[in-house]
């Protein structure tokens, strides 16, 4: 056996040499040798095989839209308006649906569990982590995501299937290029938009690796499913009340975009600046391809964005909501002399927090929602009820402020010592801060490296505090 | 819808008549969607292809699997794997990521290009576009350089027409020496006859001639045909000896990598393709 596999070692080296020795009398570059002739005979056959009576390469159709959706005048305010229109009907069409879950899942569901888990005879700490904090939670979670996401999802997708997102891509690429990176990027931050973690898997497309790495570290910028609820939140709550009522809806969605938009441009500054400094390198050019415009089938579209992303993504939520939620209510029922473990880390994380323009509760959210930014705004919720004691969760009362009305909401937030500058540094704070641990740990598997993985986890977190410190401080100092 | 593939008749344990076979409802009727559940099959089949040819809706189509598709390029950057049962047979499924060619270094290419390689597929279908037919030729005839078990599935066959582009699908396959079906995927056209071929090349009724590049360009015409008389001496049953020349002689570290862990000698299929190997064999489909 030996003696064979010693032959092959050998017998393999010797047509290795072989190689080698014949490569040095090839003139030219064998490379492109070989691409031509094959260009030269799928020329040849795509010739015998592709008849086109009279027609033009491309319908007239196409090349007419693709003239305006990519022009240098028009491309971008079009980009701008459809996303804010997007946006804007997921916003307005959000509510009612919202409303009606909250209803269900929090108005009556809710105190009947209560009832009838004391009625039973748990006893009341049992209660209190299973009701009050799982429970709780995952119906926080359920009624503010679901219903955007419902809406969100099956437009982007549309869009998508339309052939939409590759005239971004093309619109983008140029800043790409001028920033450093590759302009495949664009289509792995478009991914990011979605899902973190599958947009850092979809630079794989991408063949450098220092034009890789600088998409990995930025795919963060790129807001993703579990930050739209976020934003959409906090949009509606603080910044569409500051507009005419009729407007609201409008403020909100281009306070979306506008946020949204920072996060690309972020994109673009953090690429140049590494591009510039510690992954230098030459800019490799690709070319783009336009897929045409595909007319989208409707209902398959919608099962597909509802089964593949809603449901994915609404799962995901969930199963981290469930645990965080017994976390949270453990957090503010748990005392150490009649001080909650709640209050002392809140207590502690506040004078940063104020610093940064946020809370010590929207930090300690932060920090229990590492494992999913799903429920980064449930925590939060119920947290601030918690410590404001607007309801005596725990001791059998149980009155939950419902999510119908968005002035009690804001009652509460404001109860919690919340402003705008507090809603806009917290919508600021959502696009830049680390990834979560999903993200994180597929950084690890397509890098390998633990350095650049824990550069792509600070990176954004740091850029954050920066940014939230800045603006409070400009804020405070105008206001 | 006669194709060249389709026209060679099955000969399955009960053979059905002839306008059995080539009737669509027939054909489709023996087709069960098997979603993910492929513990046990009979034969792997590999989907290649350009970005954005259909390759995830071809995907769906066959395994009932709802991966995610959409109208853009690099949707798909690791590979999927889904099953379905066809005549009886059950056929694992795995969707490559789309590329362009199987010659540069990015990850994406070389998954699709291992997999074709050394998954040792029983079947790879290449996804082509029927409005860029001759774009998706250079990746088509770079697969047929590595396996010589393939079919060729010439979808967006509806939007080609559209378009006002005829494809002859005949001439096609005659050309590539393999089967050509043209599908649209989107709507389920041609997916039977699809599986048909498959079918065929997977078992072996139907065998391929693929073709090879038709000349060496003469720059490296010698250097080509040393190498590949040492592979053959080694490797005498290697079904893409030529390919492996070409890569041998541009340096291709994962390639050499390969050999020295001695994976190519784990490739030499039974020697039914030697002649279809020489250059100057004429390509053509047989059916024995």
């Amino acid at each position: 056996m030996n003696a064979i596999a010693n032959f092959q070692a050998a017998s393999v080296e010797d047509l290795l040499s072989a190689a080698q020795r014949l490569r040095q009398g090839i003139p030219g570059d064998l490379h492109e040798h070989v691409v031509e002739a094959i260009y030269g005979d799928a020329a040849r056959i795509a010739d015998r095989a592709v008849t086109r009576p009279g027609a033009p390469a491309r319908p007239a159709v196409d090349r007419t839209i693709d003239r305006i959706v990519t022009s240098r005048v028009w491309g971008f305010p079009i980009m701008l308006v459809l996303f804010t229109v997007v946006f804007w009907v997921t916003i307005s069409g959000a509510n009612v649906p919202s409303q009606m879950i909250s209803s269900v899942l929090v108005d009556r569901l809710y105190p009947w569990l209560r009832e009838t888990a004391a009625s039973v005879g748990l006893p009341w700490w049992l209660r209190g982590v299973l009701i009050d904090g799982m429970y709780l939670a995952t119906a926080w979670v359920v009624s503010v995501m679901l219903p955007p996401m419902a809406i969100f999802f099956p437009l982007f997708t549309l869009l998508e299937d339309l052939g939409y997102l590759p005239r971004v891509a093309f619109n983008l690429d140029n800043l790409f290029k001028k920033a450093g990176a590759h302009g495949k990027q664009s289509m792995s931050m478009m991914m990011g938009f979605g899902c973190n973690a599958a947009g850092v898997v979809a630079t794989r497309i991408i063949d450098s690796p220092r034009e890789r790495l600088l998409a990995i570290i930025t795919n963060n910028f790129a807001l993703c499913n579990g930050r739209w609820p976020t934003q959409v939140l906090m949009a509606t709550v603080f910044i569409g009340c500051l507009a005419p009522s009729h407007l609201g809806g409008l403020t909100a969605a281009v306070a979306v975009t506008a946020v949204a938009a920072l996060g690309v441009g972020m994109t673009f500054l953090v690429s140049w600046g590494l591009s510039r400094s510690v992954l230098r390198g030459e800019v490799s050019t690709f070319s783009l391809e336009l897929p045409p415009y595909r007319p989208p089938r409707l209902w398959q579209t919608l099962y597909s964005s509802l089964i593949d992303r809603t449901i994915f993504v609404l799962w995901r939520a969930v199963v981290f909501a469930l645990p965080a939620g017994a976390v949270i209510w453990l957090f503010a029922n748990v005392r150490i002399g009649g001080v909650s473990l709640a209050n002392y880390a809140i207590d502690w994380l506040n004078p940063v927090g104020v610093l940064l323009g946020l809370n010590g509760v929207i930090l300690l959210a932060y920090i229990i929602a590492i494992p999913a930014n799903e429920i980064v705004i449930p925590t939060v919720l119920m947290l601030t009820v918690m410590v404001t004691g607007m309801t005596g969760l725990g001791h059998g009362a149980g009155v939950m402020f419902d999510l119908r009305d968005e002035a009690t909401l804001k009652t509460l937030l404001q109860a919690g010592g919340w402003t705008t500058l507090t809603a806009v540094n917290l919508m600021l704070f959502s696009l830049l801060h680390n990834p979560c641990s999903t993200t994180i740990y597929t950084i690890y598997k397509e890098t390998g490296s633990r350095r650049w993985t824990v550069v792509a986890s600070l990176l954004p977190l740091a850029l954050g505090v920066v940014v939230c410190a800045a603006v409070a401080a400009v804020w405070r100092w105008l206001g | 819808m006669n194709t060249s593939a389709s026209t060679s008749l099955s000969t399955t344990a009960a053979p059905p008549s002839k306008v059995c076979a080539d009737c669509q409802v027939y054909r489709a009727a023996r087709l069960k969607k098997l979603g993910v559940a492929v513990d046990k099959w009979d034969y792997i089949v590999a989907l290649a292809g350009n970005p954005n040819t259909g390759k995830s809706t071809v995907f769906n189509a066959l395994t009932g699997l709802r991966q995610h598709t959409g109208n853009w390029p690099g949707k798909t950057v690791t590979r999927a794997e889904g099953g379905f049962e066809y005549a009886g047979r059950r056929f694992k499924l795995v969707d490559l990521p789309g590329t362009y060619s199987l010659l540069s270094t990015s990850v994406d290419e070389q998954v699709a290009r291992d997999f074709i390689l050394f998954g040792r597929p029983d079947v790879t279908v290449i996804v082509v576009d029927a409005t860029r037919l001759e774009r998706n030729l250079n990746l088509a005839l770079q697969v047929l350089e590595i396996t010589d078990r393939a079919v060729v599935c010439v979808n967006l066959i509806d939007e080609a027409r559209r378009h006002g582009v005829q494809v002859d699908d005949r001439q096609l396959a005659r050309d590539l020496g393999v089967p050509a079906v043209p599908t649209s995927a989107r709507h389920g056209e041609g997916l039977p006859a699809l599986l048909e071929a498959v079918s065929e090349v997977a078992s072996g009724r139907l065998i391929c001639r693929p073709h090879r590049l038709a000349a060496e360009p003469p720059a490296i015409r010698d250097a080509v045909r040393e190498l590949r008389a040492r592979i053959q001496a080694a490797y005498p049953h290697l079904p893409n000896v030529r390919w492996l020349a070409l890569r041998l002689l541009g340096g291709d570290e994962h390639i050499a990598e390969a050999l020295r862990r001695g994976e190519f000698a784990g490739l030499e299929t039974e020697s039914r393709l030697e002649a279809a190997d020489a250059s100057d064999a004429q390509p053509q489909l047989t059916v024995p």
